[in-house]
Order: C-alpha cells, then sequence, then structure tokens
C-alpha cells in the first residue's frame, strides 16, 4: 500500500546499558547505566523511560498533548499495560497494539493510513521493551542463571518515540507491506532468528511484487531481530525459495545494535520491539537526514505466541510488516 | 515441501556447542562444590564433636545461605552461565530457584507476590522429589523388607 503525504518529523531513542556499550551509543538522545533508571521496580522503570521518551519528543517539536491527534504503541508486558500507563495525558486518543518485536512498524503502519486518509493530522509512535521485564514474562526470574544457546536473543532495553505528520518534512513513509501469520511448525523460544526467518522472507517477497521492484532498489533492507544466524538463514532461503539475492544490501538490527565480538552477553544479537525502533530512528533516521542513504525498507519481525500457549504444544507462529521510507 | 527445504537450510546454519566442555565445566563445578562439603563435614566432626548427620544438616544450611546471599548479590547467575549446571544440581540451585523467584515478585506484596512465586521453578522440584521418594519407598517396602 503507497502513501502520499506521510511524513517522519522527529524521532527519540532512549537505551539501557547493554545498548550503550554498542556500536550505535553516540546516535541515542540519552542512555541509562543501569537496569532500574531510579524506580524501584523493572516494569516502573520501563514506564519511566516509556513516558520520558514521549516526552523529550513533545519537548523537540514543541508541542504539547492537545496538538497531538493519536498515540499509537505497545510493548511485550502483559496486556501491554507499560505502554498504556506511560501514554496517559500525553495526546488526544490512543491505540494500544501488540505485534511483538514487530509493534513498531505495524503502528506506523496504523498510524501512516489514518494520516493518509486525512482522518488525522499527526501521530505519536511509541515502543518500549526491557530486558528483564521480559526476562521475568517469558523466561525465568531475573537473578536465575539458566546457561542459554548461541542461537537465544537478547531483549533490547529502551524506549522511542518519533512523530508522523501529514507537513512535508526531509523523510517520507512512501509505502507499506502488511505481513500474513507464519506457521512453519517452530517451536524453539532459544532460537527466535529460525522462527522469524519465513516471515520476513514471505513479506520482503510480497513488498517486492507488490511494488515490483528489486531488492537493489533499497539502500539498505533492515529486517528487526533475527539475529546473526536468521539473518544467514534468510540470505540463503530468500536465495533458494524465490531467487532473490539480499548479500548486498541486506543487515538485521539485532546484530547492529550490540558489538558481538565483544558484548557475548547478547549471544546472536539484539531483540524486542524496541530492538528496531532504537536502530532504526537513531542510525538510519540520521543516515536519511544526512542524505547518505536514500531508500530504505524496514522489516520487523515477531514471534506471536506466549508462554501458556507454548507449554500446550502450539507452534510459535510469526509476522512481518515493512515500511519504506525516501529521503526527500 | 517449503517447510522441509527451510528446514536443511537453517540446519546449516545452526552454531555446534561444545557438549563436552560444558559436561567438563559442569563436573569439575559440581564436584568441587561436594568436595568442598564433604571437607566442611568433617572439619565440624573433628573440631565440634557433633555427629556425621548434624554436621551434613549443617553443612547444607551453609550452602543454602551462600548461594542465596549470592543470588541475591546478582552474580551467582553469572557463576552458573561460567561453571554450568554444576552449580544448579546441588541443593545451591534449589536455594538459587528460590531466592530468584522471591527477588522477582516481592515488589508485588508479601502474599500474592513473593508468597505465590517462591516456589515458581523450585515447586517442580518438590512435588516430584515426593513423589518419587514415596515411589522408591514403596519400592523398598515391598522387595528390600
Amino acid at each position: 500500500m503507497k502513501f502520499k503525504s506521510v511524513f517522519l518529523k522527529e524521532t527519540t531513542t532512549i537505551a539501557g546499558p547493554y545498548e550503550k556499550k554498542g556500536p550505535l551509543y553516540n546516535y541515542f538522545d540519552k542512555t541509562y547505566n543501569d537496569f532500574y533508571f531510579g524506580e524501584k521496580s523493572f516494569e516502573k522503570a520501563e514506564i519511566k523511560i516509556s513516558k520520558e521518551s514521549i516526552n523529550m519528543l513533545q519537548k523537540k517539536i514543541g508541542l504539547n498533548y492537545t496538538d497531538i491527534d493519536l498515540i499509537v504503541g505497545g510493548d511485550l508486558s502483559n496486556q501491554i499495560a507499560i505502554t498504556s500507563l506511560a501514554s496517559q495525558n500525553k495526546s488526544k486518543s490512543f491505540l494500544g497494539i501488540y505485534g511483538a518485536c514487530s509493534t513498531s512498524i505495524e503502528a506506523i503502519i496504523i498510524a501512516s493510513s489514518f494520516i493518509d486518509s486525512k482522518k488525522i493530522k499527526n501521530a505519536i509512535v511509541t515502543v518500549s521493551s526491557h530486558n528483564l521485564t521480559s526476562e521475568k514474562q517469558f523466561r525465568n526470574p531475573v537473578e536465575y542463571g539458566a546457561p542459554r544457546p548461541d542461537t537465544a536473543t537478547f531483549t533490547s532495553t529502551g524506549a522511542s518515540s518519533i512523530l508522523l505528520t501529514n507537513e512535508k518534512t526531509e523523510i517520507k513513509i512512501e509505502s507499506a507491506t502488511i505481513g500474513k501469520i507464519i506457521d512453519f511448525n517452530q517451536n524453539d523460544v532459544n532460537n527466535m532468528g529460525k522462527v522469524m526467518a519465513p516471515a520476513a522472507a514471505d513479506t520482503i517477497k510480497k513488498h517486492l511484487d507488490e511494488t515490483k521492484r528489486k531488492p537493489d532498489y533499497y539502500d539498505l533492507i533492515l529486517t528487526g531481530d533475527l539475529g546473526i544466524y536468521g539473518r544467514e538463514i534468510l540470505i540463503e532461503y530468500m536465495l533458494k525459495e524465490y531467487n532473490i539475492d539480499l548479500s548486498n544490501n541486506y543487515n538485521d538490527c539485532g546484530t547492529m545494535l550490540y558489538d558481538l565480538n565483544n558484548q557475548k552477553e547478547v549471544k546472536a544479537g539484539g531483540s524486542g520491539p524496541v530492538c528496531s525502533a532504537l536502530v532504526n530512528f537513531s542510525y538510519i533516521y540520521q543516515m536519511l537526514r544526512k542524505k547518505k542513504m536514500k531508500r530504505v525498507l524496514l522489516v520487523a519481525t515477531g514471534a506471536l505466541f506466549s508462554p501458556t500457549t507454548l507449554n500446550q504444544k502450539e507452534n510459535i507462529l510469526s509476522i512481518a510488516h515493512a515500511i519504506s521510507l525516501e529521503a526527500l | 515441501m517449503k517447510k522441509l527445504k527451510y528446514e536443511q537450510i537453517a540446519a546449516k546454519y545452526r552454531p555446534i556447542e561444545n557438549k563436552r566442555k560444558n559436561m567438563l565445566k559442569a563436573f569439575i563445578s559440581g564436584g568441587l562444590i561436594g568436595m568442598f562439603g564433604e571437607l566442611i563435614i568433617e572439619i565440624l566432626c573433628i573440631k565440634t564433636h557433633i555427629s556425621r548427620s548434624e554436621a551434613q544438616t549443617y553443612m547444607i544450611i551453609f550452602f543454602i545461605f551462600i548461594s542465596s546471599l549470592f543470588t541475591s548479590l546478582g552474580f551467582f547467575d553469572k557463576l552458573v552461565t561460567k561453571y554450568k549446571c554444576g552449580l544448579l544440581i546441588p541443593i545451591t540451585g534449589f536455594a538459587h530457584s528460590m531466592t530468584s523467584a522471591a527477588l522477582d515478585y516481592k515488589r508485588e506484596g508479601l502474599i500474592y507476590g513473593l508468597g505465590s512465586n517462591i516456589f515458581k521453578l523450585s515447586g517442580s522440584v518438590i512435588v516430584y522429589g515426593v513423589l518419587s521418594a514415596w515411589f522408591f519407598g514403596m519400592i523398598r517396602y515391598f522387595i528390600g523388607g
């Protein structure tokens, strides 16, 4: 689906301690050195940075909450309570969504459709995740030391908010592709790259078919959080299944956010809704503004499951959504 | 067909973990804990003249205290990552699982938080521990006499 007049005006990114040690630390607006951010629990900490990212965005663009038509956002906590608590009194209306790690792009597509159809003038998209709230949510207690295999990914800590508007800026949201749910009989939570690569492949193929483009049309194609192994799987699978060569201009946000050679604790790379957002709306955003890149395809992948359904032997489903950004 | 092909491609990019090295690490770390425990028992028996079974109880209490302390100070999980399951199988692992669950849920109140979640991981150990004790007890009762 193509958009005529949706533009990206401003972004904010706030990152946690591990992201700070990564190669992109210069591009973040703010970083923290610990996981509490001065709060008493990890959930409260995530609410704090989520709020902070929205406040910072409103300050940057000089708008207050009565000027913002809509906030769309989500996170990984149960009932996406964190985003709801953080977005309170920040806009005229609010939509909470859940797309696991694909939340950021899903939210952008929803907000862009409203703006493009002239129902609203502007919208904030906000996502957050916190390594330790999701450890507690999806895995073992935080302090419990269960050794994890090398294919496991590491939920990123941070919050990111962006403002989409109908007024012309330097970056245009050009088109979007909504993915479908993919079931490849996957059930390994410690190898999310393998779970989500088929969804990324399906969405990239769908996007290129719909727009009749070749991969080299884009300066960069970025997936959300497949990690190092998922990235390799995707490159080979795209080539063998669809005869699409991604090897020249493709990368994965999960591998870009951390220094994988020196940060061994992140294993295969980053994950979580904020993982792709931290890369896309700091580094990629700056590259587009400085015109070092012209066209970028962002594909965020998400694993759709809950620990309960997994324990009841249901498969882990996956999904991917894509948007294309253009520097004007 | 598509899924089979995918599995074949994915299998190529699965890192091979050195299981033998991990097993050796666990064997040595677990063994060292065992040896250390034995040392405590021996010292207690010689120095304080208490019975061996009494000394065993003190040794277990010591290990529970140490692993709970290290868990709450935040570095027991890092030790497990380094020295593998040798630290999780002895009583240290049991205490570690309870303390880590308690730390996670303490902010949600003493009853609905800490109290009801403290056995989140160790509950299985207790249930199947009791069950297997009963099972083997019955075998011994009927066969061993």
